[in-house]
């Protein structure tokens, strides 16, 4: 991160001595008052009935608290104002952490009841209660995000092409502010654009796969533009002049020069966009709809989508309502997991297809 | 492109570059993505605002709520702006403490670690933050909000009646803060860390502690990014559907009381809800609604860009 600077602050600190007489926490100082802190926290809670919520904003206050005094006490208030900042900022981080692991505790816990082979091999045609499982759904899921990754990634690598290699002038600032203002539509916006687009053709109540992969595109190809823009940014000048001096024209050097070298690059950028869109659930509601049965055709008729189906499952369980709520968090555990995939593999080819370097 | 050009050979021919049929098609080809690109932005706008004329145009007593197209999207204006408030309000100090955490604090070695464990926040789909607020975040809450019942009840924000499932506006505003968290946290690491090596190194040869050198030489360098990036986080809150509409219980009407639960609806979230089951000029008014949302996002977003941009043309680090 801050590879920028051979110096770390940390190794400066050394000019606190210099000042002389000063006296100095040791070394964990601040470490040992922060954990005082907690315990004492932890104590208070235990008093008025242990919970989770309640000890993580005792141990915060207190921790900070105790540093501060400890601290302003030994080593007076400049020090006790940073090593205050220092448990702050880091309290910070452990906090948002706490929404982080609690919510894959949730869903693994509630999910992992019905992630069994009934789950990926059956439909939801006429199953009431018990049973039923995910299998159209997934497929839904996957036919509209492979179409819109067919719309938007060749949308999206033309359009990057452009910014890089040929853009300039009024259409290239205009292209570069409106990418990045594209990415900010909300994703409900984009499901009711398809639907306008649409109903004009369909007529009003239109629900196809198709319309869904086109309302994903608008909010992929942003995301597409902007890495790729960012990746082929990095490929040398020396290169496209090296091939320029060769004779090798324009499109060929970009084709055969520019995009294999950024092809690891271009890759994690393409995945992550895919994980991005692939855990849309609005813009499908509205345009996609949902149904029981299997269907194949995005061209004609509702599909259901994983993220549509668990919204489903968990708002209209049916009667009685335990089995729809099951299928529903597995739904959303299965959904989690395939977006943490596509990530790992995102990292996997940024790791592997890298070009290579000299060193 | 210089580097292509050929001199003419003969006198008569124009001195512009040879191109061969190759080059014009693929030119073509990106620049006509970018247009594209530029085209279907122009087309959400055209599109939303040809399907929403009917309920522009139609009577007010047909509207849901019998009052017009303005006051039924009122209420939910408000919503929307609310619930995005309470998350900007706690996500940005969050976002800010935590990105400095990861440039400054975090030893070296797992900084970069820290910082993926952050962007995983952001790789959750929003349905699944729906169903964890549900599950998990508003029961939670729900002792906080007898709490704060009995205690802070003279402030309108807690005025109660405290809700028993803890399906309130905080607990949508708390979830939506999660959720954009990762993006403000992300923006302002990138400029704290593009702060100048020289400015912060000169503050701590003066003897400045660390918090010092970040007040004297980091924030003020950051301070464009870090308000950018929260405007882009206020617009990721403003748009998002399920989370809220999972999450928040419904009642329609214009509160600021926080913890009770009947609260307004967002504009997304009454749209997800709603659409399914609506059709003729039920539908229209929706993407009518969606119309307005769609241009408080852009208004959020063109302006947090220009902040964002500004920076970066005023910025000693290019």
């Amino acid at each position: 991160m801050t590879t920028s600077t051979p110096t770390r602050p940390e190794d400066l600190d050394p000019m606190t001595p210099a000042v002389g007489t000063r006296r100095k926490l040791p070394r964990y100082g601040g470490v040992g008052l922060y954990v005082a802190g907690l315990v004492v926290a932890g104590l208070l809670t235990l008093l008025s009935g242990f919970s989770w919520g309640l000890f993580a904003v005792y141990g915060v206050v207190l921790g900070c608290l105790v540093t501060y005094v400890g601290s302003r006490v030994v080593e007076g208030s400049r020090k006790a104002t940073d090593r205050l900042v220092t448990s702050l900022v880091t309290s910070a981080f452990a906090i948002a952490m706490v929404p982080l692991v609690s919510l894959i505790y949730t869903v693994v816990s509630k999910g992992i009841t019905r992630l069994d082979g009934t789950f990926f091999s059956n439909s939801m045609v006429g199953v009431v209660g018990e049973g039923g499982g995910a299998y159209h759904a997934i497929m839904g899921t996957l036919i509209i995000t492979a179409l819109a990754s067919l719309i938007s990634v060749p949308v999206g690598l033309l359009a990057a092409i452009y910014l890089v290699e040929y853009g300039r002038g009024k259409l290239k600032k205009a292209l570069t502010f409106f990418v990045d203002v594209m990415t900010g539509i909300p994703s409900i916006v984009a499901g009711l654009f398809a639907y306008a687009l649409f109903a004009i053709f369909f007529g009003p109540g239109v629900r196809f796969g198709l319309g869904g992969a086109v309302a994903l595109s608008v909010l992929m190809i942003p995301v597409v533009v902007r890495s790729a823009e960012e990746v082929l940014k990095l490929v040398p000048n020396e290169l496209r002049e090296a091939s320029y001096a060769l004779g090798v024209p324009k499109w060929r050097t970009i084709t055969k020069v520019v995009l294999p070298t950024a092809i690891a690059g271009l890759g994690t950028g393409v995945t992550l966009s895919i994980a991005r869109v692939i855990g849309e659930t609005a813009p499908l509601l509205v345009i996609v709809g949902i149904t029981a049965a299997t269907n194949f055709d995005p061209f004609d008729g509702r599909m259901a989508t994983l993220p549509v189906y668990a919204y489903y499952q968990l708002t209209q369980p049916g009667v009685p309502p335990q089995f729809g709520i099951d299928r529903a968090w597995t739904a959303a555990l299965v959904l989690i997991i395939i977006v943490m995939a596509l990530n790992v593999v995102a990292r996997l080819i940024s790791r592997f297809f890298a070009p290579k370097t000299g060193r | 492109m210089t580097s292509l050009e050929t001199p003419p050979r003969t006198a008569d021919k124009p001195t512009r570059a040879v191109r061969s049929a190759g080059d014009r098609t693929f030119a073509g080809l990106s620049t006509g993505a970018g247009i594209l690109i530029l085209v279907v932005l122009a087309g959400v706008a055209a599109f939303l605002i040809t399907e929403s004329l009917d309920a522009i145009s139609a009577p007010a007593a047909d509207i849901a709520g019998g009052e017009g197209v303005w006051s039924y999207v009122g209420p939910l204006v408000f919503g929307t702006l609310l619930a995005a408030v309470i998350a900007l309000l706690v996500a940005t100090p969050l976002g800010v403490a935590i990105a400095l955490f990861i440039t400054y604090y975090a030893p070296k070695r797992i900084a970069a670690t820290l910082g993926y464990l952050i962007d995983l926040l952001a790789a959750i789909p929003s349905v699944v933050y729906g169903f964890w607020g549900l599950a998990a975040l508003a029961p939670a809450m729900v002792p906080f909000y007898a709490w704060a019942e009995r205690n802070l009840g003279f402030i309108p924000l807690f005025a109660g009646p405290a809700s028993a499932t803890g399906r309130t506006m905080l607990t949508a505003g708390l979830v939506l803060a999660i959720m954009i968290l990762p993006i403000i946290s992300a923006i302002s690491r990138e400029v704290f860390v593009q702060a100048p090596a020289l400015h912060r190194e000169a503050a701590l040869a003066l003897g400045a502690t660390r918090w010092e050198m970040i007040k004297m030489a980091v924030l003020p360098y950051g301070k464009s990014g870090v308000i950018g990036g929260s405007m882009l986080g206020l617009g990721r809150a403003l748009g998002e559907t399920l989370a809220v509409a999972i999450v928040l219980s419904v009642s329609g009407g214009v509160t600021f009381n926080l913890i009770s639960s009947s609260n307004p609806s967002t504009i997304a979230a009454n749209i997800a809800l709603q659409f399914p089951e609506s059709s003729g000029l039920g539908v229209s008014t929706l993407i009518f609604t969606g119309l307005v949302l769609f241009v408080i996002t852009l208004a959020v977003n063109m302006l947090a860009r220009y902040v964002v941009n500004r920076r970066a043309d005023f910025s000693g680090a290019n």
